[in-house]
């Protein structure tokens, strides 16, 4: 691997620095490595080796407290995230209010691959009305570019990241050409039971689209079809997605994967991406800020060597930040020149504005059909087989919902790797038994749990944004940012139709919701930052006065700055947005090519 | 003294039990070592036992006295054996002596749990909690197994016994004979997945 030093990297003449290395930053050092130019990426965590590093078949009883989390691993033990959560030791952030419903929750990954070492590798497509949702209802903001500009690059990363699932034709659902997707994993009985439910109260259960390998990658025609004419990238290409094993049914994504069948940027961007020769990475290399040169223009950034704590340049012909979206606000906002003394980019006085996350709400049931199965092998592709997406879309056009925008079900139940809770808090089934009882009734209620998720649009508000804090700063000496946040009423109803929907399903299948429905949406809302969807930041749009970004994710102050993770995302679709910040990454790029090529750039 | 001044007393002493303190830990495990945490970046692939990461807490009284409770939340039965037999008492020492507040919560709880146990027992038996019979121990755990309908005056050791059930329960489903005993059988490799088998479709009306 051209993993290289800090004083390397300071040293190395290069087309294009990218600040991050998750799945926008992942996606562009790609795709620009795989067309020849040169690039050097900085991740502010450690190096991280899936391959080697990866606790894939590690169970319960071999970690501290059986692998439960803490506040040091908040997703448990395992979870492939290392140096990251909530928290980050050193790395402080701020609230601005003590309001508990006005804080946002700040989830960082400090470790290459970023936030690709945690996630569900739910892979949907934004359809159509997602890119235009203010023209649709007035509310928020419309994309500069539309589906049919993104659809493209949606088909190329299934190609390449391999995504399970099926086309099912629903409304603002979009189906993908043949030959992108891979077979969706056989439903569960959990999930039969799902569908044949919401099929009586009026909705859709379908396969859900993972980036998970159910089949091989066709390392035959994906390659060509990936980089027409350019028999370099192709051959890399073919030959590393042959290293990539299928699923092999067993353990959870969530621990990563040593056999590289599902997504991290790891496992599928930055091997290839490494093979070109093309990529310089550079670990624990935590970007301060961008700097300009005299004529207006990027020159490179300025950055932290965690091992030293000295302060290093990078210099490059073009500067692409995919830090995660507010991490790329806070490196704008902290990039200050006598030109640009409230921040880079900034002339808008965007920077930093219309963060969103997703909304959440959550409800258990218990289904007594489910009870005392016949044992079988339950885990499959260890997350989604199966979702309910968003079915709401006429009657919101009529106007008969209270909220103006959609949520997709994410719903868990099975046989799974028993863990600290499986046969905890049971008392509201067993009536507090112990003893043989308590024995035969872990048995009994064992795999007859499901666990509802929704998983919604929150519309971007004046009132959610990040700035500098004045006084704060972390341990490298870098200023901190200070959140501000709040849910609209959009948000709260939404929340409350959720689990109104939940309880109604568990219901209609003969459960028992566990706890109580949340009437009031204030309740039955996560957090803001806890679903760990943020986006926006430094939106893009067709006016300079009210965007930070161009439609080519370039900022309109900068002409050779772009920014390729979340943060140009004008509205926050149900769909998790990892797809697409990898589409879009890859649209940016291509454009980022051709202006070199140009020699615009 | 009343009654609850008493435990409250009694409570209060067993909770006195500093975090870590190596004069409670056996002398096998991490003496000397203080309770700090894993950290942000744990070697994932090692494998742990209590006692490896911080000093554990039990005096030998407490260690009897969670086997004794653990076992009469979970038997040996034809299935499977009881929960100390599969290192529960560990666990359990292992969770309370853990340097996170949701343990230190669990500490409190169960160190003074074990103490109004104790004298729940001398009050009602005039014995030891180590010295009642079967029967003269479930008749506590009868009093103090179902929150919703213990009497007032049993509330707390309630919350108490839910909270030790749980840990008990959490630490012996996740050892192998744990997963045995559930009949869960995954977690091993397959060339490819089938889905439900035709007679578990039958049993919830799907075929």
């Amino acid at each position: 691997m051209a993993m290289v030093t800090a004083e390397t990297a300071a040293r190395g003449k290069y087309d294009v620095i990218v600040v991050g290395s998750g799945a926008g930053g992942g996606q562009t050092a790609y795709t620009l490595s795989m067309n020849g130019a040169s690039v050097l990426m900085l991740e502010a965590g450690r190096r991280y080796d899936p391959e080697r590093e990866t606790a894939m078949f590690q169970t319960p009883e071999m970690a501290p407290l059986r692998a439960t989390s803490t506040p040091e691993k908040p997703f448990g033990f395992y979870d492939a995230t290392v140096d990251g959560g909530w928290q980050v030791p050193g790395e402080p952030y701020t609230q601005a209010s003590t309001e508990k419903s006005r804080r946002f929750e700040w989830w960082r990954a400090r470790m290459l691959g970023g936030r690709t070492n945690h996630w569900g590798r739910i892979a949907l497509r934004n359809g159509p009305y997602d890119f235009k949702p203010y023209s649709r209802d007035g509310l928020g903001f419309d994309w500069p570019i539309s589906y049919e500009d993104m659809a493209p690059y949606y088909d190329k990363v299934e190609m390449l990241v391999g995504i399970y699932g099926a086309n099912d034709g629903l409304e603002n659902t979009p189906n993908s050409p043949d030959g992108c997707l891979l077979p969706p994993p056989k439903p569960i009985v959990s999930d039969l039971l799902v569908q044949k439910h919401t099929a009586k109260l009026g909705f859709p259960t379908v396969a859900c689209h993972r980036a998970v390998l159910t089949a091989p990658l066709d390392w035959k025609n994906a390659p060509a079809k990936l980089h027409p004419g350019n028999a370099v990238a192709q051959d890399i290409l073919a030959r590393d997605m042959r290293k990539r094993s299928p699923c092999f049914w067993a353990t959870p994504c969530g621990h990563g994967c040593s056999i590289r069948a599902n997504y991290q940027s790891t496992t599928v961007h930055l091997p290839p991406a490494l093979e070109t020769g093309k990529l310089d990475i550079v670990t624990d290399a935590m970007v301060a800020e961008v700097v300009l040169a005299k004529d207006g223009r990027a020159s490179g950034v300025r950055f932290v060597d965690k091992h030293t704590g000295a302060s290093r340049e990078a210099r490059a012909r073009v500067v692409v930040l995919a830090a995660s979206a507010c991490e790329t606000a806070r490196i704008l906002l902290n990039s200050k020149s006598a030109q640009f003394p409230q921040g880079l980019a900034n002339s808008s006085g965007k920077v930093g504005r219309y963060i969103m996350d997703t909304v959440g709400s959550d409800l258990d049931g218990q289904i007594p059909l489910l009870e005392n199965l016949p044992p079988h092998n339950e885990e499959g592709a260890s997350g989604l087989h199966m979702y309910v997406p968003w079915w709401g879309y006429r009657m919101q056009k009529a106007h008969k919902l209270a909220f103006p925008r959609g949520y997709h079900i994410e719903f868990t139940g099975g046989r799974r790797m028993p863990g600290f809770g499986t046969a905890g808090g049971l008392e509201w089934l067993s009536g507090g038994s112990y003893g043989a009882k308590f024995k035969e009734d872990a048995r009994r209620y064992y795999g007859s749990f499901l666990g509802f998720s929704g998983r919604g649009e929150m519309i971007p508000n004046e009132q959610s944004f990040c700035e500098i804090d004045p006084q704060v700063k972390d341990k490298w000496g870098i200023p901190v940012l200070r959140f501000h946040w709040q849910w609209s009423e959009h948000e709260i109803r939404q929340a409350r139709h959720m689990q109104k929907t939940f309880a109604d399903l568990i219901e209609s299948m003969g459960g028992r919701v566990k706890g109580q429905a949340q009437t009031t949406g204030d309740g039955a809302i996560h957090a803001g930052g806890n679903i760990i969807h943020e986006v926006g930041g430094t939106l893009m749009g067709s006016d300079p006065a009210k965007s930070v970004l161009n439609k080519w994710c370039r900022a309109w102050d900068v002409n050779n700055l772009f920014v390729t993770d979340g943060a140009p995302f004008p509205s926050n679709a149900d769909k998790n947005p990892t797809l697409t910040i990898m589409a879009n990454a890859w649209r940016v790029a291509d454009h980022i090519l051709e202006r070199m090529q140009r020699k615009e750039l | 003294m009343d009654r609850r001044t008493s435990l409250r007393w009694m409570l209060a002493a067993a909770a006195s039990l500093p975090l870590g303190d190596a004069r409670f830990s056996p002398a096998h495990a991490a003496a000397g070592k203080s309770a700090v945490p894993y950290g942000a970046d744990p070697g994932l692939l090692e494998i742990y036992h209590p006692g490896d990461l911080w000093p554990l807490t039990f005096t030998p009284a407490q260690r009897a006295q969670a086997a004794l409770l653990c076992d009469a939340i979970i038997p040996a039965d034809a299935t499977s054996p009881s929960a100390s037999a599969v290192g529960v008492v560990d666990f359990i020492d292992e969770w309370i002596s853990a340097p996170y507040p949701r343990q230190q919560e669990d500490r409190k709880l169960v160190l003074e749990g074990f103490a109004w146990f104790e004298a729940e027992a001398s009050r009602r038996y005039s014995k030891p909690a180590a010295a009642l019979s079967t029967e003269q121990r479930h008749a506590i755990c009868d009093d103090i197994c179902y929150l919703p309908k213990a009497k007032a005056e049993f509330a707390e050791a309630a919350k108490f016994f839910a909270r030790f059930r749980d840990l008990t329960a959490g630490g012996f489903y996740t050892t192998p004979q744990g997963r045995k005993d559930l009949q869960y059988v995954g977690n091993v490799p397959l060339k490819q997945f089938d889905g439900p088998p035709r007679e578990v479709l039958e049993k919830v009306g799907l075929a």
